[in-house]
């Protein structure tokens, strides 16, 4: 199956993209993705990152399971206000 | 009224949006952005957001408030982009009967922000800039 991920702030900077379009095994976790993107995008690993976890604009845990054209985002801590 | 914009937030706007002739009170708090942080000099500070999640989380922080206090309407606009020192990053706006409502919820609804909204802010400071919250207690600066 195919997902959709979304890179913001550090973790767009480190990327160098806004988003990245992705196959994935079917029945993945988002920690599944997350650990495949870090081969892909070794520069990903921040360290000492407490990352949060959206799909398709909702926050969900890292067992989360993927579907089909998810839009899956890797929150780094926010801080706005 | 809840949504994340490049543009200066107007307070007016905001005022105007929550005034009902039901409310004895509206309560404005205003986020501006500091010349200084953490010992740095601070320039300037630039917000990113994703802006859908952005807008979507504001809006459950204004349903969240409404649960809990007989608020009569709210508005939140948070800024994205470059916002210069002493300009307003965020503005909440909120009427209610009587002024403990309206004080309470915006209170909740700038403490909520901060920890659940997918909003950004990087420093611009003299000597670098760094993504805030990115490594707690320590930042880790982007460049």
């Amino acid at each position: 199956m195919k997902v959709r991920i979304k890179f913001f702030a550090i973790l767009r900077e480190r990327t160098g993209a806004s988003e990245a379009m992705t196959e994935i095994a079917t029945g993945s976790t988002v920690a599944d993705l997350w650990r495949q993107l870090q081969s892909e995008y070794p520069k990903l690993d921040v360290p000492g990152i407490r990352l949060l976890y959206a799909v398709n604009q909702n926050y969900v845990s890292a067992d989360h399971k993927l579907s089909d054209n998810d839009e899956v985002v890797f929150l780094p801590p926010v801080s706005g206000g | 009224m809840f949504r994340v914009t490049k543009e200066p937030i107007d307070l007016n706007e905001l005022v105007r949006y929550v005034t009902d002739p039901e409310a004895g009170a509206i309560a404005t708090f205003i986020g501006t952005t500091r010349n200084n942080n953490e010992g740095r000099k601070v320039i300037a500070l630039d917000y990113e957001a994703y802006p859908e999640m952005a807008e979507k989380e504001l809006a459950r922080i204004g349903y969240d408030a409404l649960k809990q206090w007989p608020i009569c309407r709210m508005a939140v606009v948070h800024r994205l982009g470059p916002v210069q020192i002493g300009d307003a990053s965020v503005i909440i706006a909120v009427s209610s009967a009587h002024r403990d409502a309206a004080f309470a919820a915006s209170r909740f609804a700038i403490e909520e922000i901060k920890k659940t909204v997918p909003i950004w802010k990087k420093e611009v400071f003299e000597g670098g800039e760094v993504w805030i919250g990115t490594q707690t207690g320590q930042p880790f600066t982007a460049k």
